[in-house]
C-alpha cells in the first residue's frame, strides 16, 4: 500500500517537474493564432475593420471581441479562410460593405502643395516627398488603403483601379455548356 | 543501335504534317507595314530605345532587355518607326501590348558591321571567345527558344551547379499540323548542327543527341549527312512518333531514360535542351553576327497552298494568310498546333474569343463556342512573332465543334493519356472546386498543358483549361501573399521607427537635463553663489568679446593718418566736455523743453 502510494507520489513529482521545466524552457512569446490570422490578413493596413491596422485586428479576433466579416480587402476569401482557421461558421459582409477593385493612390504632382499630411498616414511609407517639395505615391509599395485620401487638403490624391495587363492577366474560370438530359 | 525509353501515357493524333511538305521554305515577300512587339520573350519585356519617327536599319537594336530575363528586340528590315504604342497580339487574354510600328522602305538596308545573310563575320571563332561573352552576344541578338516557350537562351547556356552531361537537339515536332522544323532540318541541317556544337561548346556538355521523330525520314537523312560532313560525334536519334514527345521533358525521358523530378529543371540531372531552331537562331546570331529577325512558320489548315514561310518578325497574320490562301469557308486562325495552340482574335468582333475561354486546342472540347455562320472574315492584324511556328486556317469541316461536356464519370481515360504521369480527373476536381492547395499537392505544376486528357476525355471535359486557370491563380495568390508579407514588413518596420524615434527623443531630453545639472553641481548648494559665479562669467566673456572686437587696422599707419586720428580724438573730447557742460546746466534745457 505504502509502496504504491510512493511509485504513484513519485510518477507525479517527476511529471510535475517535466511539465514545468518544459513550461519555461518551450515558453511561447505571443499568441501564435495571432499570427496565423495576421498571415492571413492582407496587410493593407487601412483600418476598415475598426482597428489600427491588420495586426490590432488578428489581436481582436484571435480574443474573440472581433468579428471574421470586417476586413474588405481580404474579400469573401479572406473570410473563408479565417472560417477554416478559427473552425467558424463564414459569414457574409455586412450590408454596409462595399467591395472595391483593387486600387493604388496616384497624386496629382500638379495640384501638391507639399504638406507631408498623406505620408503622415501611408501605413506602409509608399509615399515620397518632404515638406513644400512634391509628393509622389510609390506605386509598387502602395497596398491601396485609401488613408493618404482624407488628410489631402488639396484633395490631389486619387484611387486609381489596377487595370488588366498582359503582365497581370490571369486565366478566367472555364464556362462551357453542359449537354442537356434528355 | 540506341535503346530509347518511354514515358507514360501519351496519344496519337493525327499527323497532318505532309500538306505543308510538299514545297520547300519560301521567302514571304516584305510586308507593308510590320508590328514588333516589345514582348517578345518570356520574362521582362525589352525597353523601346527608338523614337517614333526614327529610321531604322535591317538589325537595328530597337528593344533592349531589361532585367535578367528578359531578351533584345531589333528592326526586321529598313524602314521608319511610325507608332510604338499598344497593339493587339497574340496572346490567350486578347489584350494588347506594346509595340512598335514599321514602315519598310523596300531597301533592306542592314546595319553597319554586320555581315549581309550570305558572308561569316571575320576574324571571329567562338571557339577562342568568352562564353560568357558569347551569351550576352545571344542576348543582344535576340535568341529565345523558339520550339514555343520562348525563355532567353543566354539563361539556359549560363553555368549551373551541376555539369552538363547531355545536351539535347529537340527536333521532334511532335504536334500536328506543325512542319517548321521539319523543313528548317531538311534545308539547313548544316547551319543547325554547327549551332548545335556552339551551344555544346558554352555548356561544356559530354554528347549531343538530336531527338526527330520517326515521321521525318527526311529531315533524320539531312540531319545525319550534315553531322557526318562536319565531323561531329553527334548522335542523330530517331525516337517513336506519339504526342507530347517533343516536350522537353519526356524527350529528355525518350532519349537518356533520365526523369526531371518535380520542380527541378532538367539541368538537374545533367541534361539541357534545346530546339533546332533555337540551334540554327543561335549559328546565325554567332556566325554571321544577324540577330534573329525571321522566322519559319507553317500555314496549314483550310488553305489552297500549305507550306512554310520564312517570315519577318511583326509580318501581320493577313499576309501570311494571303500567301496560303486561306479557302472561304475559313472561319478561325489559330496560332501554333491544334493540340496547344491560341485562337486568334478576328478584328470584326463577332467571333472574338473573350478572354475567358481563348484557350488552347482546337481537338480539343472547347470554353467557348465561336461564331460558326459568319463566312469569309477580315483576317487579322496579329503580328507573327519568335513564338509563331504555324498558322492553321479551320474551318468547322477541319475542326469539327466539340459536342457539350458531360460530366466526369471518373473512367481513368485522362489519367492514362497524361504523359506527366498525374491524375488529371482528380486534378479537374480541385481545380473546378477551387481547392488549389490539393491541386498543388496532386502536383498541378507538373502539367505540362499538352491537351492529351481533354483529347481522350469522352465527357469532352475542357480538362486544360481548368490547370490553366488553377495554375494562374495560385500563381496570382502566391504574388498577392508575397506583396503582403512585404506590406507587413515595411508597417511593422514604420512602427518601429516610430517608437525607435520617440525613444532616441526620450533619450535626448534626459541626456539634456542631466548635461544641465552636472554643470552646475553647486548651484544647489548656495544660490547666491551661483549668481555671483554667472555674474562673473558673464563679465569674462563681454571682455572676451571686446578683445575680439578691437580694431585691426591701427598698426603700420603714416604719420599723416595718426595725425588725423589724433585730430578726430581732439575733437570727440572737446564734444565730450561740451556735453559735460550741458550736463551741468539740466534746468535751462528741462525748461526749455516742457514749454
Amino acid at each position: 500500500m505504502l509502496s504504491a502510494l510512493l511509485v504513484m507520489a513519485g510518477i507525479a513529482i517527476v511529471l510535475g517537474a517535466v511539465l514545468g521545466f518544459s513550461a519555461i524552457k518551450f515558453r511561447v512569446e505571443g499568441n501564435p493564432l495571432v499570427d496565423k490570422i495576421d498571415a492571413i490578413l492582407p496587410q493593407t493596413q487601412c483600418g476598415q475593420c475598426g482597428y489600427p491596422g491588420c495586426r490590432p485586428y488578428a489581436e481582436a479576433i484571435a480574443s474573440g471581441e472581433a468579428d471574421i466579416n470586417r476586413c474588405p480587402p481580404g474579400g469573401e476569401e479572406g473570410i473563408h479562410k479565417l472560417a477554416d482557421l478559427l473552425g467558424v461558421e463564414f459569414k457574409p459582409f455586412g450590408g454596409g460593405t462595399v467591395l472595391k477593385p483593387k486600387s493604388v493612390a496616384f497624386i496629382d504632382e500638379n495640384l501638391c502643395i507639399g504638406c507631408t499630411l498623406c505620408f503622415q498616414a501611408c501605413p506602409v511609407d509608399a509615399i515620397a516627398g518632404a515638406a513644400k517639395q512634391m509628393h509622389t505615391i510609390i506605386a509598387s509599395e502602395c497596398t491601396g488603403c485609401e488613408l493618404c485620401v482624407a488628410p489631402c487638403p488639396v484633395d490631389c490624391i486619387s484611387m486609381v483601379p489596377i487595370t488588366e495587363k498582359i503582365a497581370n492577366w490571369k486565366w478566367k474560370y472555364p464556362v462551357y455548356t453542359l449537354a442537356q438530359a434528355k | 543501335m540506341r535503346t530509347l525509353y518511354q514515358f507514360h501515357g501519351g496519344i496519337h493524333p493525327p499527323g497532318n504534317k505532309e500538306q505543308s511538305t510538299q514545297s520547300g521554305i519560301a521567302r514571304a515577300p516584305l510586308p507593308s507595314r510590320l508590328v514588333i512587339p516589345f514582348r517578345q520573350h518570356a520574362g521582362e519585356a525589352a525597353k523601346p530605345i527608338v523614337r517614333v519617327g526614327d529610321r531604322v536599319l535591317k538589325g537595328q537594336l530597337i528593344g533592349m532587355p531589361v532585367g535578367f530575363i528578359s531578351s533584345a528586340v531589333h528592326a526586321s528590315t529598313s524602314g521608319t518607326i511610325t507608332a510604338i504604342g499598344a497593339q493587339p497580339i497574340a496572346h490567350p487574354s486578347g489584350l494588347p501590348d506594346l509595340c512598335a510600328t514599321l514602315i519598310p522602305d523596300g531597301r533592306e538596308e542592314w546595319i553597319p558591321h554586320a555581315a549581309p545573310s550570305t558572308s561569316l563575320r571575320t576574324g571571329f571563332d567562338y571557339r577562342n571567345s568568352d562564353p560568357a561573352e558569347l551569351r550576352r552576344q545571344l542576348r543582344m541578338s535576340g535568341v529565345v527558344g523558339l520550339g514555343g516557350a520562348v525563355f532567353p537562351s543566354d539563361i539556359k547556356l549560363r553555368p549551373g551547379n551541376r555539369k552538363i552531361d547531355t545536351l539535347i537537339l529537340n527536333g521532334a515536332e511532335c504536334e500536328p499540323y506543325i512542319t517548321c522544323d521539319d523543313m528548317l532540318m531538311r534545308e539547313r541541317a548544316a547551319e543547325i548542327v554547327q549551332g548545335a556544337e556552339m551551344l555544346r561548346f558554352m555548356l561544356e556538355a559530354g554528347e549531343v543527341l538530336i531527338g526527330i521523330e520517326d515521321n521525318k525520314p527526311q529531315a533524320i537523312a539531312a540531319m545525319r549527312q550534315a553531322v557526318a560532313d562536319n565531323g561531329f560525334s553527334f548522335e542523330v536519334v530517331a525516337v517513336p512518333t506519339i504526342y507530347p514527345g517533343g516536350s522537353a521533358k519526356q524527350l529528355i525521358r525518350v532519349l537518356t531514360g533520365l526523369e526531371v523530378p518535380s520542380g527541378k529543371l532538367p539541368t538537374d540531372i545533367g541534361v539541357q535542351c534545346f530546339n533546332v531552331a533555337t540551334a540554327y537562331s543561335a549559328y546565325r546570331a554567332l556566325a554571321h553576327g544577324e540577330p534573329v529577325l525571321s522566322r519559319i512558320v507553317t500555314i496549314t489548315g483550310n488553305v489552297r497552298r500549305a507550306q512554310n514561310f520564312e517570315v519577318l518578325l511583326g509580318t501581320p497574320v493577313r499576309d501570311l494568310v494571303a500567301l496560303g490562301e486561306a479557302l472561304p469557308d475559313t472561319d478561325r486562325y489559330l496560332m501554333g498546333g491544334p493540340m496547344m495552340g491560341l485562337p486568334l482574335p478576328l478584328q470584326h468582333g463577332g467571333a472574338e474569343p473573350s478572354g475567358a475561354g481563348g484557350a488552347a486546342g482546337q481537338l480539343l472540347p472547347q470554353a467557348a463556342g465561336f461564331a460558326s455562320n459568319v463566312s469569309q472574315l477580315p483576317p487579322t492584324d496579329i503580328p507573327l512573332v519568335k513564338a509563331s511556328n504555324c498558322i492553321i486556317a479551320a474551318s468547322g469541316r477541319l475542326f469539327p465543334p466539340a459536342p457539350p461536356a458531360l460530366p466526369c464519370i471518373r473512367c481513368m481515360r485522362c489519367a492514362e493519356a497524361c504523359p506527366a504521369d498525374l491524375q488529371p480527373m482528380d486534378l479537374f476536381w480541385f481545380s473546378q472546386s477551387k481547392e488549389f492547395d490539393k491541386a498543388q499537392q496532386f502536383s498541378l505544376f507538373d502539367c505540362i498543358e499538352c491537351g492529351a486528357c481533354s483529347y481522350v476525355c469522352p465527357s469532352h471535359i475542357p480538362l486544360v483549361q481548368y490547370f490553366q486557370f488553377a495554375k494562374s491563380e495560385i500563381r496570382a495568390r502566391e504574388h498577392d501573399q508575397q506583396a503582403a508579407d512585404h506590406a507587413r514588413e515595411r508597417h511593422e518596420f514604420r512602427e518601429y521607427r516610430f517608437e525607435r524615434e520617440k525613444q532616441e527623443k526620450a533619450e535626448k531630453l534626459a541626456a539634456r537635463e542631466q548635461a544641465a545639472k552636472q554643470a552646475q553641481p553647486a548651484a544647489s548648494a548656495n544660490p547666491a553663489d551661483a549668481m555671483q559665479q554667472k555674474i562673473q562669467a558673464a563679465i569674462a566673456r563681454a571682455r572676451e568679446q571686446a578683445a575680439a572686437s578691437q580694431p585691426k587696422n591701427t598698426d603700420h599707419l603714416t604719420a599723416q593718418q595718426q595725425a588725423e586720428i589724433a585730430e578726430i580724438e581732439a575733437r570727440r573730447a572737446h564734444i565730450h566736455e561740451l556735453a559735460k557742460s550741458a550736463d551741468e546746466a539740466p534746468d535751462n534745457h528741462s525748461e526749455g523743453r516742457s514749454q
